[in-house]
């Protein structure tokens, strides 16, 4: 890595790890307060570095700059101080120097403690995001509005908010007890695949931050499976289907940026690798009884990991969407299960289903009946990829559509 | 939208005792159809099959095997969906794998308390 990049996966790594431990020793309460010192840090250290050249050991440096200034902030601030004293008045002796505990096993611990935190089920969803991309992931929030295709005010408004929440309900930084684990961990699983799923499925010309965005939640889903506690069958099924998905990063784009359908997609681009760990984890995934939308779903991923068509691909496929509707409608499962339903039983059957969803507003509605209708009723399916064209709202889909009507 | 119970009866003795191939075709068939209700968005609960022995309860001392000895379709299982009318809801009622059995199905309007 050059300086170019260390630099600001540096201030990432760093930051996420300084706010967390500072959080859980202040408490969420006072949040600012540690964002100020880990901001500070990394002011001092573009400074510092600026003039003087890098230092040996850049996270290191970082990591003592933050507690001095943790330290100094306790020495002045003797209300703060008086009270996290008590809390640790029985784990080491108390003097400033030690409370600042940023060794890794802290900080691990303090970062799983402050998923929970930043998932809270009283924070509106879209603010939990954002706060899991600024104090889980040290997000900046310039990168945060580029992610989400917004400006700074609007991602500092959502945060302010979220903040203001976790002091009125006065969530504190630990983890669920353990019969509310399987509770609360469904909020955080919830938020860590929208955070992957904004990243994936946004081709915005391949931003290279929404990637990101996946690698993160990927992250910090396994940071669940490191944990004894929160490396249950669900979590493990969800990163599987991370995995599977994320092997298909370098398919899912050509050169010009242009989405490329699954089936269009060179396989040979697709991550063995990922393919692989994705297969470790659904097994991992599969012991205890719980049968979680994530396992079905990693069920559906994993059998999309063969390019060829055969009649075991879509009759798996087939069943698992179908139990994954009995779990949760959605329309594009719907959508999706009638198209699996094409492929294991027949096109007329699918055709016949498809009419009855009635989702006359949703452009993949059309798309689907005009891909349906294709090789029998050429009339029709150019009727429905034409509603679907006026449907569409983004340039890439209309592209996509209109690649299709051409091909008739 | 109201809610209605699909009630499924067939003969116990027409159960086809097939080969586990033959199982699992009949599964897909439940399966496919009730992932047909779901696709709609008009599934409440995909419900449960019944055990084939059962009792009747019909007073403090008085408990028989049954219902069926004297009838001869007795309940195999039971959902749950949702629709318009009643008309509606049989009209979904008709996909299912139950006619091919020679069964039932029974729709009740649900009236919540």
């Amino acid at each position: 890595m050059n300086d170019d990049k260390l630099i600001p996966h540096l201030f990432r790594t760093e930051y996420r790890k300084i706010i967390a431990v500072l959080c859980k020793t202040f408490g969420l309460e006072h949040i600012e307060i540690a964002e100020d010192i880990a901001s500070d840090t990394f002011l001092q250290a573009s400074e510092t570095w600026g003039i003087k050249g890098l230092p040996d050991n850049p996270a290191a440096w970082l990591t003592t700059v933050a507690k001095n200034k943790a330290k100094n902030y306790l020495k002045h601030n003797k209300i703060l101080l008086d009270k996290i004293m008590p809390g640790i008045k029985y784990s080491a002796p108390q003097t400033e120097e030690t409370i600042i505990d940023l060794s890794t096993e802290n900080i691990r611990d303090s970062q799983l403690k402050m998923m929970f935190a930043v998932c809270h089920p009283c924070i509106a969803t879209e603010a939990q995001i954002a706060l899991a991309l600024r104090v889980l992931c040290g997000f900046g929030i310039d990168e945060i509005a580029s992610a989400f295709l917004t400006n700074k005010a609007t991602i500092n408004k959502r945060l302010v908010r979220a903040k203001d929440k976790l002091r009125r309900e006065k969530i504190s930084i630990e983890l669920p007890l353990p019969d509310e684990i399987n509770n609360r961990l469904d909020v955080v699983l919830r938020t860590l695949y929208l955070l992957y799923n904004e990243g994936y499925y946004t081709s915005q010309n391949e931003n290279i931050l929404r990637r990101e965005l996946c690698y993160e939640a990927m992250r910090l889903t396994f940071s669940l499976i490191e944990n004894e506690q929160t490396n249950l069958p669900q979590v493990n099924a969800l990163f599987a289907l991370m995995s599977f998905h994320a092997s298909r990063f370098d398919a899912r784009m050509n050169e010009k940026g242009e989405a490329v359908l699954y089936d269009e997609q060179d396989e040979t681009l697709w991550d063995k690798k990922l393919i692989q760990q994705g297969e470790y984890f659904l097994q991992q995934s599969s012991r205890g009884k719980q049968l979680s939308k994530y396992h079905l779903e990693a069920g559906i991923a994993y059998w999309h990991t063969y390019k060829e068509d055969t009649k075991e691909k879509w009759e798996n496929i087939l069943q698992l969407y179908n139990q994954l509707l009995m779990l949760e409608y959605s329309p594009v499962i719907a959508l999706n299960r009638t198209y699996a339903l094409s492929k294991a039983n027949s096109i007329d059957e699918a055709i016949a289903e498809a009419e009855k969803l009635q989702l006359t507003h949703n452009h993949l509605y059309h798309t689907l009946l005009g891909e349906l209708y294709k090789n029998k009723n050429v009339q029709k399916a150019a009727f429905h990829f034409s509603e679907a064209l006026q449907l569409a709202k983004t340039p890439e889909d209309k592209q996509l559509i209109q690649r299709k009507i051409d091909a008739l | 939208m109201k809610e209605f119970l699909f009630i499924y009866r067939r003969d116990v003795n027409n159960i086809p005792k097939g080969s586990p191939e033959e199982m699992q075709i009949e599964t897909k068939r439940w399966m496919d159809w009730i992932g047909s209700i779901a696709a709609q968005n008009k599934l409440v609960n995909r419900g449960n099959r019944l055990e084939v022995g059962g009792k009747v309860v019909k007073g403090l001392s008085l408990v028989t095997d049954g219902p069926y000895a004297e009838i001869k379709e007795s309940i195999g299982g039971y959902s749950i969906v949702k629709a318009n009318t009643i008309e509606e809801a049989c009209e979904m009622a008709k996909g299912c794998p139950v006619f091919s059995i020679g069964g039932t199905v029974e729709v009740r309007e649900i009236s919540v308390m």
